[in-house]
């Protein structure tokens, strides 16, 4: 696929970086979520000076605790592999992920060494309104700096902001502001956050049906349902939403991604949303990779097109579309994009050639065009695709693709009707008699972790071959080191994640089991 | 808290208190962090995880210049 790229050293890479990953992320959704929901049930603990909402405070903030302790850290090991194992990456991006990483790093130490203090030494020590503040400013800061590594991520899915220096080989910022509300970065953000909200009031709503299968700490229980039922309620309408605004953008920036999502290979106008599906390898082939073929699906008509660009007669583009060009849709091949890829590339050879020559005005003026608008646009934009072999290799797996996407879909309708149900059954007062519900609650704590892993899955299968859009594939990005040493510190992570997973749901446990404190 | 004690001395009481006064899932979360650290910034840092630029190259022209190359021969 990729001409000379040592595939195993390029894939342990990948698969290193997907595990550590996806570890993190075990961490950072209940985070993001729980520390709001803690604020939450303060706030009413100030607001009504009641005990029985400080011990219900005090209890959910020390599972919150559990969590954030353990997570910290986890993805400090992802920065050491952008040096390690993606240094031409790093190289390339470094001022573009300076500025955003900087940002997290200060807020989060501040925010760690501070506030986070105040929360858990400051019972009784500082006033109880500067407690309260205390526990807002975490539950905003750790959700603010989840956003300047989204915003990182969005760079890669839409790269904006910048412009090349072929001197220094890297991309310069040159509009900060582009970079913070790139499209991309403003709907992930929201998505993010909010399936974060989503997942802690899973969590919350489980453990609350625990105590309410146990017949322990009832009333205490009923009060975290009401507060997690209409949180996850409101956050799951917001994730359906946002997940919609986030689908609508990938449309425009990262089609082919789109395309991937709903195994459309043929683009039309009224295009069908598929709302399940099952796909099988059929006859037909793009260039050396097999084409999929629904053997099942169930489809609502003509939706995709609504979806997208708001009726009908708006023409969606297919797989074949995208890569072998439409051009009464002013879409143009692969081919093409390889071959302007190959021109810009092209005119950097010429650069360094010049340069050994010590010709200056000729590298000046090569630099130059590196700046130019019109050459980005036409040229720069493509640069990546000159180290694509085939023109179907710009296509990402599109199994994966679809199923994980609309399992994610699935999975998030689901919540809706859990919390629904959830906030029907408390309001009738008929909860602790379904019993059957507190189980589904109960067992559908760790769905939203599913839906979570699931879109980074998505995000990032449905991004290859490239790790920058466009730009830069994982090929190219990839550090010449060993894959025996990629290979090992894969083990070694994944040894030393799950055990400090197996320690964080032991402890867990634990404290669920001991009870909000009298 | 005495009032009468310098804000440095306070916020020292402050973190002295809350760490003396941890509860079990404190302490034991504590040992997890700083055994975590140890393992991320010294072992994997040290001897798994160090910049491979920065290792290879000893100025940031030359490691332009890999890169560059880098760039230019990927196929």
């Amino acid at each position: 696929m990729f001409g000379n790229a040592d595939l195993t050293l390029v894939d342990w890479s990948r698969a290193q970086f997907a595990l550590t990953a996806i570890y993190h992320w075990l961490f950072v959704p209940l985070t993001l979520g729980l520390s709001f929901i803690v604020a939450i049930m303060e706030t009413i603990y100030v607001k009504t000076g009641s005990d029985e909402w400080k011990r219900l405070t005090r209890f959910w903030m020390t599972l919150f605790g559990i969590n954030f302790a353990i997570g910290v850290a986890t993805g400090i090991i992802l920065e050491f592999e952008f040096g390690t194992n993606w240094s031409n990456y790093s190289w390339f991006v470094g001022d573009i992920f300076g500025a955003p990483l900087a940002v997290e790093g200060i807020l989060a130490f501040f925010l760690e060494s501070t506030f986070v203090a105040v929360m858990f030494f400051g019972w009784n020590k500082v006033s109880k309104k500067f407690h309260l503040v205390s526990t807002w400013l975490v539950a905003v800061g750790a959700n603010l700096s989840a956003l300047w590594i989204l915003v990182a991520n969005a760079w890669m899915q839409n790269p904006v902001g910048m412009i090349f220096n072929p001197e220094t080989a890297r991309n310069e910022m040159v509009s900060f502001w582009a970079v913070l509300f790139n499209e991309v970065a403003v709907s992930k953000f929201l998505h993010t956050i909010s399936s974060g909200f989503l997942l802690a009031s899973m969590f919350v709503l489980g453990i609350s049906a625990w105590y309410l299968l146990q017949k322990r700490e009832s009333f205490l229980a009923k009060r975290t349902i009401l507060i997690a039922g209409i949180f996850g309620l409101l956050s799951s309408l917001l994730v359906a939403y946002t997940g919609d605004n986030s689908a609508r953008t990938l449309a425009k920036i990262q089609p082919v991604k789109f395309a991937a999502f709903e195994a459309l290979y043929q683009g039309k106008q009224k295009a069908d949303l598929v709302a399940f599906g099952v796909l099988r390898k059929s006859e037909k082939k793009i260039g050396e990779k097999d084409v999929n073929e629904f053997a099942f699906k169930i489809s609502i008509p003509g939706f995709l097109s609504v979806m997208t660009g708001g009726d009908q007669n708006t023409f969606v583009p297919g797989i074949f579309d995208l890569v072998n060009g439409n051009t009464s849709q002013g879409i143009i091949s692969v081919a093409e994009k390889i071959q302007r890829g190959k021109t810009a590339r092209d005119l950097l050879t010429e650069y360094k050639t010049a340069k050994q020559n010590n010709d200056l005005p000729k590298a000046g003026g090569i630099a130059g065009m590196f700046r130019d608008k019109k050459f980005i646009n036409d040229y720069f934009r493509y640069f990546g695709y000159a180290s694509l072999g085939n023109p179907e290799d710009a296509i990402p797996n599109v199994k994966a693709s679809f199923y994980s996407f609309h399992l994610m879909v699935m999975l998030g309708f689901y919540f809706i009707l859990v919390f629904a149900i959830a906030l029907y059954l408390l309001y009738r007062n008929t909860l602790h008699k379904n019993r059957w519900f507190l189980w589904v609650a109960l067992c559908s704590i760790l769905l939203p972790y599913v839906a979570g892993e699931l879109g980074w899955v998505l995000a990032e299968i449905g991004r290859q071959p490239w790790i920058i859009q466009d730009l830069m594939p994982v090929s190219t990005a990839v550090s010449q080191i060993s894959s025996g040493s990629v290979i090992t510190t894969f083990i070694l992570f994944a040894v030393l994640f799950t055990l400090m997973l197996i320690v964080e749901i032991s402890i867990m446990i634990k404290q669920i089991k001991l009870g909000p404190k009298h | 808290m005495s009032q009468t004690m310098s804000p440095i001395n306070r916020i020292f009481r402050f973190y002295y208190d809350g760490f003396s006064n941890m509860a079990w899932w404190g302490k034991r979360v504590w040992i997890i962090i700083l055994i975590k650290l140890f393992i991320i910034f010294i072992i994997l840092r040290i001897f798994f995880f160090r910049d491979f630029l920065e290792k290879k190259y000893s100025s940031d022209e030359q490691r332009s210049e890999y890169v560059l190359d880098q760039l230019i021969n990927s196929k």
